[in-house]
């Protein structure tokens, strides 16, 4: 885009007023011409595991001479159809392209002739083609604002950023608004936390700024980047994606606050995160926006960069700001709030990256447009992403309050093979599970929270015929067993033991007594565990006990696994009807269980099997079933 | 001075007590594994924890670390309050079976059995912490600390193996609410240890 | 695993201010240089940062990032997040398992592999996925993950 090239900005030196940003501003845009032709990659993770880098390389070499761009980019975030290309300005979307494919959508692009038919999406209904990406429900029904840029901008590229509004905010922020008016702003936005438990954005910094009057400073303003949820992964795209706008909105609340020092804490599982973060914190720095005297105003501000090492927990704000302290993060009781007790006992905001990402444009098109957006207790959008059994694996951004059917079915294209879902799961650890009667509920805060479920970070995990609840809660149980830090004994000890009742359940010993006893020591550990981490521990056994009791009831009684999978409760088998002896099975069963002549039926013996399933996931033919 | 309500008693704190010093010293008992007033709060043991609030709103919270405030009504031993301490105690008895004073408390709460099995008959220490604490608050050597996380956490010396920071005060073996530092502290000092407290620190 | 033993220990130390704060800074090079710290190691982090060699014996076994024992030449990380999970990755776990004769969170006896486990990648879309040395492998199946360790075993 930016046909200033990076190293003509950076040789700009750093801009001293608003007035020499807004210049360099327009010269990126007069130079840039809106009609040029940009063939985008996505370099998501979900395309880079599918092949982009090299699609990139293809497009490239083919390209030769060719009066167009090649540009990367973060995420799409229609991530089970990468690797996607997406031509700009036509906006044609490009899906599942191999290297082999560069040669032809080159020669359309440059002919201007028929889009490459077999690349494009097809309606999986009607079987329509849909070339536009604007067409494709997965994006027609999103709002975009977090994500606005995403996909759209070269995220090692400043000027590309500043192209596409980056900084504008900070510029008007530090000439045109006092830092009170700043808070005022976000508190007039109704922004709420976005890392899960929705405290109201624009209340914390105000609190924090009445800290400072009493204590003084220093003060810290930092980026919870520890996106821990497993089945989320909105704050790594918007990191890799977007990296200015998290970096400005940190900016923005520093100059607020009056901080002259700011972290983000990120996970250690994301390292092209870290490294945009890095490159977008030296490219600001270059260019006055980061360091001594911001844009000529006075205002000194710099960050640091803290990497996870590998614990959930961290994600907790007290843990957090023991690990940024060099420690083992374990969490503190929090009867002194963090505004005023945070990092190194100083007032500190912690906000997560999504939140942060949300300041700029509320900075710039002010604290009402954004309340107009969502609904009255949630304004704004929220990126969620959609995973499990879903057609449309991938990140999406819609307005709060968007029905979750629609999130689920609209966008999401429901389950693969059509029939409903059995339920969603909300809030990832702390969160619960929804069912499909619960489908209307209007996924903000607080209609999440009434439903026995979270927003939390925004993971929804569908979850169809085939998932077992009493499995699903037992995973969450043991993951948060291996992510407990150990210091209290409520969450130490009890997600064990509420682990193993499950685990009797799930070999089909159990009575009713044992889920009183859960359903009791699930209270004892919310109320007595010290982080929320395992204050909310207990909420998929109890959401799921709320639901769906039958299927806890089947495993007890009945001693069967409705969803076939639970171990102990099944047994595999070879239908001889389907099965055609291509010996597939037998060849990858680990115990030889598996006997049979070629081109006849095989049959499963049932004494050696240890109903690991490799059998059904290795047929071809559908031929093993589960019961 | 400040007035506040713990079990129904018109009670007088100062600024900056906590509800534990305040229930304390109006003679109201509350049970605590992870207190000791010579090391700071941890908020580990859990075991002393009350409500407060009123019948519209209420809260668990730990008297040992929750500051007093004006007004503040406080419950000691409501259900709530109880079905924590109850399971803590459960769980406790099937962790640390070899642990008198674990027995002991847990019987006074009515305790008296567990549903839940035990993993290691010898087994007495609660990782309340409190060794570790005053090996660094008071002794000023660390020379023990937790040992990894979670389900798998213990206490001792880095790499189980004698420390030379250890002054061999027997500081921890004191504070330990259950017994359970004095099976371990010749590990960490060294069992022929020859020095004397003091001596041999960093 | 690009891993250097011939990097200097020191010029590691030197890398950050001697204070405390920077203890897990020092761990993380220190485990990304050599693929485990050693004892040694440790005690020169201590030196220089002035953490009490148990704080920081507590620090890193805290954190799954650190090893203190020398890994395997080749990591073999399976997600376990909860769509991996919905997918099958218990599966893969226990394949993997089968095959390399280990435990998760264990090495083989010859150092070639180790395997982990971890609490989503937030590559979701892949699931189930499991990432063999830096390569993330989509779909993981019984049948690739025969060929992958077939593959790095010779390698």
């Amino acid at each position: 885009m930016a046909q200033i090239t990076n190293r003509e900005i950076q040789q700009a030196g750093r801009l001293d007023s608003a007035e020499a940003f807004m210049a360099l501003r327009e010269r990126i845009l007069a130079a840039s011409d809106p009609n040029r032709t940009e063939i985008i990659v996505c370099h998501g993770t979900g395309c880079l595991a599918n092949g982009s880098v090299k699609v990139a390389e293809a497009l490239q070499a083919a390209v030769k001479a060719a009066d167009l761009d090649i540009k990367v980019t973060g995420c799409h975030g229609f991530c089970s159809r990468g690797p996607l290309v997406v031509v700009r300005p036509s906006g044609l979307f490009y899906q599942r392209v191999k290297p082999a494919d560069a040669e032809d959508i080159l020669q359309s692009v440059l002919e201007g002739g028929q889009p490459v038919e077999r690349l494009l999406y097809h309606d999986p209904n009607t079987d329509q083609a849909l070339p536009q990406e604007k067409d494709i429900p997965f994006y027609s029904h999103q709002m975009r604002i977090v994500l606005r840029n995403i996909g759209k901008i070269d995220p090692t590229d400043i000027g590309d950023t500043i192209a596409h509004g980056g900084y504008l905010a900070l510029a008007k922020a530090l000439y045109q608004m006092s830092p009170e008016q700043v808070v005022a702003e976000v508190e007039r936005s109704g922004l709420r936390g976005r890392g899960g438990a929705g405290f109201p954005t624009g209340r914390k910094w105000k609190s924090a700024l009445a800290a400072i009057k009493k204590k003084g400073y220093p003060a810290y303003v930092v980026v919870n980047g520890d996106e821990g949820d497993p089945g989320a992964f909105m704050d790594r795209t918007i990191m890799e994606g977007d990296p200015h706008a998290v970096l400005e909105g940190l900016i923005l609340g520093a100059y607020a606050l009056g901080a002259h020092q700011g972290f983000m804490y990120v996970r250690a599982e994301y390292p092209v995160a870290i490294k945009h973060l890095n490159i977008a914190m030296e490219q600001a720095r270059a260019l006055g926006l980061l360091g001594q005297n911001i844009l000529g105003s006075g205002f000194d501000f710099d960050v640091q960069i803290n990497r996870g090492a590998g614990a959930f927990v961290c994600g907790e704000s007290t843990a957090l700001f023991t690990s940024i302290e060099g420690r083992a993060g374990e969490p503190k009781p929090k009867y002194v709030r963090s505004v005023e007790e945070g990092l190194w006992g100083r007032p500190t905001v912690l906000n997560n990256v999504e939140t942060w990402a949300n300041v700029p444009q509320i900075i710039e098109k002010g604290g009402e447009w954004y309340a107009g957006l969502g609904v009255p207790h949630s304004t704004g959008t929220k990126v969620f992403s959609l995973v499990g059994k879903v057609n449309n694996v991938g990140l999406v951004e819609v307005p709060m309050g968007t029905p979750l059917a629609s999130i689920v079915e609209d966008l999401g294209g429901g389950v693969p093979g059509g029939a409903p879902f059995k339920a969603v799961q909300t809030g990832g650890p702390s969160g619960g599970c929804l069912p499909y009667d619960m489908r209307e509920v209007p996924v903000d805060f607080d209609s999440l929270t009434r439903a026995g479920s979270m927003m939390g970070s925004g993971g929804m995990i569908v979850m169809d015929k085939r998932d077992c609840v009493v499995d699903v809660a037992r995973y969450f149980l043991r993951f948060l067993e291996e992510e407990s830090c150990g210091k209290c004994i409520p969450c130490r000890l009890g997600l064990t033991r509420m682990r193993e009742i499950l685990d009797g359940f799930s070999q089909g010993i159990g009575s009713e007594k044992d889920i009183d006893d859960l359903v009791s020591l699930a209270a004892a550990i919310q109320d007595g565990a010290l982080c929320a981490l395992g204050g909310s521990a207990p909420n998929p056994v109890l959401t799921t006990l709320q639901y769906f009791k039958d299927e806890y009831l089947a495993h007890i009684k009945d001693k069967r696994c409705p969803a076939g999978v639970c171990k102990d409760l099944i047994s595999y088998s070879i239908d001889p009807d389907k099965c055609t002896g291509c010996m597939t099975c037998a060849r990858q069963c680990p115990q030889k269980a598996i006997a049979g002549e070629k081109k006849k039926p095989h049959v499963i013996n049932q004494e050696l099997c240890i109903r690991c399933g490799i059998c059904m996931e290795s047929c071809k033919f559908g031929a093993v079933n589960v019961a | 001075m400040i007035n506040m309500v713990i079990d129904g008693r018109q009670v007088q704190a100062q600024t900056g007590w906590t509800v534990l010093e305040t229930a304390r010293q109006n003679g109201i008992h509350i049970p605590t594994l992870c207190h000791h007033e010579a090391v700071e709060p941890s908020g580990a043991c859990r075991l002393c924890v009350v409500e407060i609030g009123d019948e519209t709103w209420s809260k668990i919270v730990i008297s040992c670390m929750y500051p007093v405030a004006e007004g503040l009504n406080v419950k000691t031993d409501s259900p709530r309050v109880k079905n924590v301490r109850r399971w803590i105690l459960e769980m406790l008895l099937a962790q640390c079976p070899a642990s008198p004073e674990i027995r002991a408390l847990a019987a006074e709460y009515g305790v008296q059995t567990t549903r839940f099995v035990n993993h290691d008959p010898n087994e007495q220490c609660i990782l309340c912490g409190l060794c570790v604490r005053v090996c660094k608050e008071v002794v000023g050597v660390s020379a023990i600390s937790t040992i990894g996380r979670g389900v798998h956490k213990k206490i001792g010396s880095p790499y189980g193996v004698v420390s030379d920071a250890c002054v061999a005060c027997g500081s921890c073996v004191t504070v330990c609410p259950t017994g359970a530092m004095s099976a371990r502290l010749d590990a960490i000092r060294g069992v022929h240890a020859g020095r004397e407290a003091g001596k041999g620190g960093k | 695993m690009s891993t250097s033993p011939l990097i200097d220990i020191d010029e590691i130390i030197e890398r950050y201010p001697g204070k405390p704060e920077f203890l897990i800074f020092l761990l993380q090079d220190i485990q990304a240089a050599y693929n485990y710290i050693s004892r040694e190691a440790l005690e020169l982090v201590c030196d220089h940062t002035g953490v009490p060699f148990s704080t920081a014996y507590a620090t890193a076994t805290f954190y799954q990032s650190f090893s203190l024992k020398p890994k395997g030449e080749h990591n073999l990380r399976v997600c376990l997040g909860t769509a991996c999970h919905l997918k099958g990755a218990p599966r893969i776990v226990e394949d993997l398992e089968r095959r390399l004769g280990i435990k998760a969170g264990e090495t083989t006896d010859d150092l070639q592999f180790t395997l982990e486990t971890v609490n989503c990648l937030g590559a979701c879309a892949l699931a189930p996925v499991m990432v063999a040395d830096e390569e993330y492998v989509p779909g993981a199946t019984s049948k690739k993950v025969e060929k992958l360790v077939k593959d790095l075993a010779a390698s």
